[in-house]
């Protein structure tokens, strides 16, 4: 009995961590879980794909050519007579890849960076921000060139180069966030107290510079998605038959006004993911933010 | 804070002496040459072009050259523009980007800071939800969609303004200015709405209300300083990435910008070029970093104070 007491408590205790507390506020915004659904059908479809996908993506029907929805293709198909739904699948996988593995590693180097670079005083500061200085001068598309060429095409590193030069920005905003937050109360009380300048960045400032952090995060995985879609077009990212969203969106709009659907659809899937991960992202936020909370 | 500005402005001298150093060896470890795409260039040729630009010299031998025209402000001739320096062509792309830029941050400023704001006051409502829609498909909405569909729009069907061009013809700048700075707007919209809620719950606000200062005052003289710190973040790499150009709004626009001078550049292997494009953007990249991190300080007393102890 006094064991079964115990547990009880603890278990109690556990309930006022700050991320239980955070999902416990997210699940009542029904927008931020209306989000969550959304994307993880999305993962879920990108990952079953090769077998759930109505036609082969490779398989062209030039007489076909570009026709509108049907019963045979629902989203139409593009001007080789390839099935939309299916090159958006295919497509979708890759910018859903591109997107998370990009923006975690962005999120990873930069959250780490900044937050060092915010804390550990002027002189380290003074290297590590110089550092992201020479990184944003270096000629990115030379750098992208270089890499395909060494390691050959190879999309994960296509995905790694991204994310190292997305996690610039990051640092910085990370960077600036701490700085505000370093001369503030609660973290001279933090210091004081004896706690490792690694135990305040990890319990006391991450913690309370998540909100821009987040948001900055659903503003990555957009823009990396668009960011492969550019070097993709440009030859440097995924080649035909291989496909993403963002690679059909540039070829809808070329071709808008004869074939609208094949830019309405990509671009339908881009902006529902985007809106998904921003009202996730805004949820999140509002769950993590202990101060604005009414609870 | 002077002190803090010429320490800066010193920490960018190996900087950029790292930046140069990278690209010069990064770019000629990259395959190919700037003449290795011509086909109909026989052997002799290839060489005499070489030994003029002294690409037949060890590798050391071209980089103390080049550092020392650099260190008179030569960049160098262009390799695919022949009889034009890379000083040229940069100035002659520079002006045509900078103004475009600048235009292209009013909007973002305008538009996104504006909206951010708004929406922060009423967070969860109907004036959070219109305007933070609004950026959100300002986000997706890639630069070489919404080019194409302002042209649409408002060359082609209502027949408004011009399609392209830059400075040719009486409202030719608008269209490219709002392609250009509407992505931007958007992030500022995001990064200022976030800002704003975060310095909203903070215990100084609360004491300006309880001073019954009327709400505007609030937003304006307590909130917005704190609020914008994030955008001011993102405002130093955007605005030396605004003043880059872009390639895509370039293309799209026909404008003589700076942004398709670049990426043929490093397409062509146009050394002296990527080179030139390399220094300058580095440049700009210290400046406006320094200039953002000083508004920061600015807009921030604690950390002003911490600056100048040092």
């Amino acid at each position: 009995m006094s064991d079964q007491a115990i547990v009880s408590i603890t278990a109690a205790e556990q309930g006022t961590s700050l991320w239980h507390d955070a999902w416990r506020r997210l699940r009542r915004n029904r927008l931020a879980v209306c989000g969550l659904i959304v994307l993880i059908c999305f993962i879920v479809i990108a990952l079953l794909t090769p077998w759930i996908a109505p036609y082969d993506y490779t398989q062209q029907n030039l007489e076909l050519g570009a026709t509108p929805p049907s019963a045979a293709h629902w989203l139409g198909t593009d001007i080789f007579g390839r099935d939309l739904l299916t090159l958006m699948m295919y497509g979708g996988r890759v910018s859903l890849a591109v997107g998370f593995i990009a923006t975690a590693v962005a999120l990873l180097i930069g959250v780490t960076w900044g937050a060092i670079a915010g804390y550990a005083g002027p002189r380290v500061d003074a290297v590590m921000m110089r550092v992201v200085d020479i990184l944003y001068a270096l000629p990115f598309m030379i750098f992208i060139v270089l890499l395909m060429v060494v390691f050959g095409r190879n999309m994960l590193l296509l995905f790694l180069a991204i994310g190292a030069v997305e996690w610039l920005t990051m640092a910085r905003i990370m960077r600036a966030q701490v700085q505000s937050l370093r001369q503030q109360e609660f973290v001279e009380a933090a210091v004081s107290l004896g706690l490792s300048p690694a135990a305040i960045i990890r319990r006391h400032l991450i913690p309370n510079a998540l909100g821009p952090i987040i948001v900055y995060t659903t503003l990555t995985i957009p823009s990396v998605m668009l960011l492969e879609a550019f070097l993709s077009f440009l030859g440097l990212g995924v080649q035909p038959p291989q496909t993403s969203w963002g690679l059909l969106i540039s070829y809808g709009a070329e071709t808008m006004e004869e074939y609208p659907w094949l830019l309405l659809f990509p671009g339908l899937a881009l902006t529902l993911t985007l809106f998904s991960l921003n009202f996730l992202g805004d949820g999140l936020r509002d769950a993590l933010d202990v101060r604005g909370a009414r609870d | 804070m002077w002190r803090f500005i010429a320490y800066r402005l010193l920490q960018s001298i190996p900087v950029l002496v790292v930046v140069i150093t990278a690209t010069f060896f990064l770019v000629r470890a990259a395959p190919g040459g700037p003449f290795a795409s011509e086909k109909a260039v026989i052997p002799e040729v290839k060489a005499a072009l070489e030994a003029q630009y002294g690409l037949n010299l060890p590798l050391w031998r071209q980089y103390t050259a080049y550092l020392r025209d650099l260190a008179q402000g030569d960049l160098g001739p262009s390799f695919k523009y022949p009889g034009r320096s890379v000083n040229e062509l940069i100035a002659a792309g520079f002006p045509v980007t900078a103004e475009l830029g600048l235009y292209a941050l009013l909007v973002a400023l305008g538009i996104g800071a504006t909206a951010g704001i708004i929406a922060a006051l009423r967070p969860n409502t109907a004036q959070d939800y219109v305007p933070m829609s609004a950026a959100m498909i300002g986000i997706c909405m890639p630069s070489f969609l919404l080019g194409p569909l302002l042209i649409l729009v408002f060359g082609i069907y209502l027949d408004w303004l011009p399609v392209s061009g830059w400075g040719d013809m009486p409202g030719d700048k608008i269209l490219p200015s709002i392609t250009l700075g509407s992505a931007y707007a958007a992030y500022i919209a995001r990064l200022s709405r976030a800002g704003m809620l975060e310095v909203m719950s903070q215990d100084y606000i609360r004491t300006a209300r309880a001073k019954g200062l009327p709400e505007w005052q609030v937003v304006l003289r307590h909130a917005l300083r704190g609020g914008m710190i994030p955008v001011v973040a993102f405002l130093g790499p955007a605005l030396a990435g605004l003043l880059s150009g872009s390639f895509v709004v370039e293309t799209i626009f026909q404008i003589p910008g700076l942004g398709r001078f670049y990426v043929q550049a490093a397409f062509n292997r146009d050394y002296t070029m990527i080179l030139g494009s390399t220094v300058f953007l580095s440049v700009l990249i210290v400046l406006f970093n320094l200039m953002s991190d000083i508004l920061a300080a600015w807009m921030n007393p604690r950390l002003r104070a911490q600056y100048s102890e040092h």
